[in-house]
């Protein structure tokens, strides 16, 4: 039985990584064939590399996920203190319910959603130049707005009130006591909401698919126009440096993460 | 006489009243937030009601949804291919899930970044990949004309873009499952069987009632994606295939089929809200017979 | 020694969400003595506590802090400090922060706190301890922490929520000796909430018997035992046989059919009173030899001793003594001029005191495990 569960699990993820695994492989191959691997060559990644517009992409998601990202966190940290500090449930209520509709709803109905709103405002406003990077960015902040609330909002509610007592009673004065001993436990809320809010945004394409213009394209924009047609082996390279980035990240995360924990236990003043 | 009633040497700041700005200062805290949900949340969502029922001259109209009729097959096909790829992925992804929970906690860590790597590499470059094996000139079809058989024309096919559908969304229906069975406490599945349950029995009558939240997130994070979807299946249906999501794709691209599109995107909401609600009372009930 | 008033509360009320929590209270605590609040839960002991640290403001009367009116003053401004019910340890900072948090507030130099900050640890048995997580100690470790922060302030006044609540009972022990000898080599006034009898009887100076928002007696923990003002207060501390009766005269009263000798005075002619009697004061003699004559009703053996109900007449007595009686067997009851305790009739009057429903087991089921007052 714990063999063929072993099986099973290795049958599954072997699924799972066959097409990435034969991507990062024909990315290296000289030939433009995916049937037959002919021999081992850097062309492709030469050729991205030389692609202007590639990187004009990858500066665009930066710019854009890092601003979305800040923009995200510092109003949802705040929109997360008044909505716990909120007592009438009739106001609360609501409002929680709008911040998470972009969460349920399907990116495509957001996307749209946004869309509709903008052509409506451009026409009031009588211009064709609305698209680009600020609605981008206002679509980004509305789909990270949810994530951010519900990473920070449960550190609010675990917050225990006599912390606040406590450091007060050793002689903090109400903001001190919220900066030096309230703050420091929310604090890992809004990193990991930070976190979240700048991988989503990198990450999308099907919200910024409807609501941005042919002269800001972001990463996913740029590699779907590029796949739109035909095979570009470009895209290949492209690709097999975004899962070797990713598989890094990922790797830092979980395995330093439990470092830092084994040395916290260990001891060690903070 | 030394005043040992005060601590401090500053002049008392008047504190209640401090306290009074402070509680009103994160009263206010949710305000901008508010503003803004209201504006890019609600407003939007009323652009869709607005352009769902009103024809290109702004007069109210229910003609977008009635014409809708026509795109009748399109709806089916999605629900249908949206069911079965939740189904497979559901019957693949239980088990795993389960499997994975009872490996070694060094192993479940290493399982856990290998789930998570294809969640967080983007939906286009993981379909994209599926599709250069599976192409008519991909490593697929070239080795099985090497050993003399004939090629599978996957790509294009209904098969291939649920086969899409389950190879892109799977990890979404794996994790949640998994993160529930991690929470599992072991002393349930040792209670049962002390009480007389077999293995299959364990399984059915205390783990999967346990996890049916997870199963929940699970079939939720694979349902959607997959009704709304167009990128796969243009990808791996070659275009051939038309889903919700590709035509209402297709309605945006042109000034004088928003209303359509408005009208199609709503309804796909209300569909999915339904079998959401369905679902959701569905294991309620379920859940309700665990105390 | 001569005793100087340090805390005063003069008419303090509260209330939360107008339900009256604290009704006119009055209070004078002296400065190095060891005060305990006992009640059982809701009885405003826990608000009472809040006001003197300032976390609570009274919603009438005044609270002096050695002379000064300090109701409005916030609580980092008084010298008070506290150990929270639930310790409240700050869960970022190791036990050394922790520790040294108040001084680190004060701008006091490196060198010194590191000296106060070992002197507290050395003195809570926490040497060594300085760089653990607080999340990664034990409940009575982290106890000690919390009280180590809160004495390197100097405080005037310590106060303790209820502070051995969730330790068991062993812990609980060793703790209360512990905190007793703090105590005394620190000459801090305590203020420790409980509401447990026999940790405010074993540690305290001066014991506040509290309920309903009311004070219903202060004195020290011997005249709480042993002249109970009221049948509540004598039914909460320790186990009480509270029998009606009335007085015939000064020194004699007379209650189930037959009129004692007794110590009290000052009553009225043939005023109806409540007559306490603890457990191991009444002695059992043969049937016919004593004032009493009862039916055993039960006898459960406890160690060092026995306890036995006796039914007197339909009124169940308890009795705890080291001589076996059999069940079903009459006996007589003997009871000194000095075992008996004469109160006037109270509010609480015929409330306590009758043992015809008691089980062990139901009494110790409805003791709180823990307080929640607010």
């Amino acid at each position: 039985m714990k063999f063929l569960s072993k099986c099973y699990i290795g049958l599954i993820f072997f699924l799972l990584y066959i097409p990435i695994a034969v991507l990062i492989v024909f990315s290296f191959n000289e030939s433009g064939s995916l049937a037959e691997f002919s021999g081992f060559s850097f062309m492709w990644y030469k050729e991205l590399f030389h692609d202007e517009e590639a990187f004009s992409a990858l500066r665009n998601s930066l710019v854009l996920a890092v601003s979305s990202a800040a923009i995200a966190t510092v109003l949802g940290t705040f929109g997360a203190l008044g909505l716990h500090r909120m007592k009438r449930r009739y106001i609360k209520k609501p409002i929680m319910t709008l911040t998470n509709i972009p969460m349920m709803n399907p990116d495509i109905v957001t996307g749209v959603s946004m869309m509709l709103l903008f052509v409506a405002v451009a026409t009031f406003l009588g211009t064709r130049e609305l698209f680009g990077f600020g609605t981008l960015l206002i679509a980004h902040v509305t789909f990270n707005l949810p994530y951010v609330i519900l990473s920070v909002m449960p550190r609010f509610q675990q917050l225990d009130k006599s912390l606040s007592e406590a450091a007060q009673d050793l002689g903090c004065t109400p903001s001190e006591a919220f900066f030096k001993v309230e703050l420091p436990e929310i604090v890992p809320g809004i990193v990991s909401g930070l976190m979240m809010s700048f991988t989503l945004s990198l990450d999308d394409f099907v919200i910024s698919h409807f609501v941005s213009s042919p002269n800001f394209q972001t990463l996913p924009l740029y590699v779907y126009n590029q796949t739109a047609h035909n095979v570009k082996f470009s895209m290949y390279a492209l690709s097999a440096l975004i899962v070797a980035v990713i598989l890094v990240i990922l790797l830092v995360v979980n395995f330093a993460g439990s470092a830092a924990d084994r040395k916290g236990k260990k001891g060690g003043r903070v | 006489m030394k005043d040992l009633s005060l601590r401090r040497k500053e002049p008392p700041p008047a504190t209640r009243k401090g306290q009074a700005q402070r509680n009103i200062f994160q009263k206010l805290a949710a305000v901008p937030h508010t503003v803004w949900t209201v504006m890019f949340i609600a407003a939007p969502m009323l652009f869709v009601l607005y352009f769902a029922f009103t024809d290109a001259e702004g007069n109210f109209s229910f003609a977008n949804i009635t014409n809708l009729g026509q795109y009748t097959n399109v709806f089916i096909l999605s629900i249908a291919f949206a069911l079965i790829a939740t189904a497979v992925c559901l019957v693949i992804g239980y088990p795993l899930a389960y499997f994975m929970s009872r490996q070694s906690l060094r192993a479940q860590k290493v399982l856990m970044v290998l789930i998570m790597l294809p969640m967080w590499c983007n939906l286009l470059i993981r379909t994209y990949a599926l599709m250069a094996l599976l192409d008519n000139g991909g490593l697929l079809n070239s080795l099985l004309g090497k050993l003399g058989l004939e090629p599978l024309p996957i790509v294009g096919s209904y098969f291939g873009v649920i086969l899409g559908m389950v190879y892109d969304f799977l990890p979404y229906m794996v994790l949640p499952i998994f993160t529930a069975m991690t929470k599992l406490d072991y002393r349930y599945i040792e209670a049962s069987h002390d009480l007389g349950c077999n293995n299959l029995q364990t399984m059915t009558k205390v783990v999967m009632p346990l996890t049916l939240s997870g199963v929940v997130s699970g079939v939720t994070m694979v349902f959607v994606p997959s009704i709304s979807t167009f990128y796969i299946s243009q990808k791996l249906g070659a275009g051939k295939i038309d889903l919700v999501g590709d035509t209402i794709e297709r309605l945006f691209q042109n000034v004088s089929t928003y209303n359509v599109g408005a009208a199609m995107s709503l309804v796909m909401m209300i569909l999915i809200l339904i079998s959401l609600t369905i679902m959701n009372k569905f294991s309620d009930e379920e859940g309700g017979m665990v105390p | 020694m001569e005793k100087e008033t340090l805390i005063s509360l003069r008419g303090v009320s509260k209330a939360f969400d107008g339900e009256t929590i604290l009704d006119n209270i009055s209070l004078d605590i002296h400065d190095k003595e060891f005060v305990t609040l006992l009640g059982p839960s809701g009885c405003g002991k826990t608000t009472t506590l809040r006001i003197i640290g300032g976390f609570e403001t009274a919603d009438s009367g005044e609270v002096f802090f050695d002379g000064k009116e300090i109701s409005q003053v916030p609580p980092y401004r008084r010298l008070v400090n506290t150990v929270f019910q639930k310790y409240a340890l700050f869960p970022h900072l190791n036990v050394y922060e922790n520790v040294a948090f108040g001084l680190r507030l004060k701008k006091t130099p490196e060198e010194e706190i590191k000296q106060k900050v070992q002197e507290m640890l050395a003195m809570v048995n926490l040497k060594g301890f300085e760089r653990r997580r607080v999340t990664t100690l034990s409940g009575g470790q982290q106890q000690r922490v919390a009280i180590a922060r809160a004495l390197i302030n100097h405080p005037r006044v310590l106060l303790l929520d209820e502070p051995l609540g969730a330790l068991d009972l062993k812990l609980r022990k060793d703790m209360q000796t512990e905190l007793k000898k703090i105590q005394r080599a620190t000459g801090i006034t305590f203020i420790y909430v409980t509401h447990d009898q026999e940790e405010a009887l074993s540690m305290s100076d001066v014991v506040v018997v509290m309920s309903g928002g009311h004070i219903q007696q202060i004195g020290s923990p011997v005249d709480i035992y042993n002249e109970p003002v009221n049948a509540f207060v004598a039914d909460f501390i320790g186990e009480s046989n509270i029998v009606d009766g009335f007085m015939l005269a000064d020194r004699k009263v007379r209650f189930s059919g037959h009129t004692f000798e007794c110590l009290d005075e000052g009553f009225a002619k043939n005023e109806p009173v409540d007559v306490v009697i603890r457990p191991e004061d009444v002695d059992i003699v043969p049937a016919d030899k004593g004032m009493l004559n009862g039916v055993v009703s039960s006898v459960t053996f406890k160690g060092d001793y026995y306890e036995i109900i006796v039914d007197v007449q339909g009124f169940k007595w308890m009795l705890e003594t080291s001589d076996y009686a059999a069940p079903d067997t009459t006996i007589g009851l003997f009871i000194e001029p000095e075992a008996i305790h004469v109160m006037k009739k109270s509010e609480f009057s015929g409330q306590f005191g009758d043992y015809s429903s008691f089980s062990d087991e139901l009494e110790h089921l409805s003791d709180p495990e823990e307080e929640e007052e607010e």
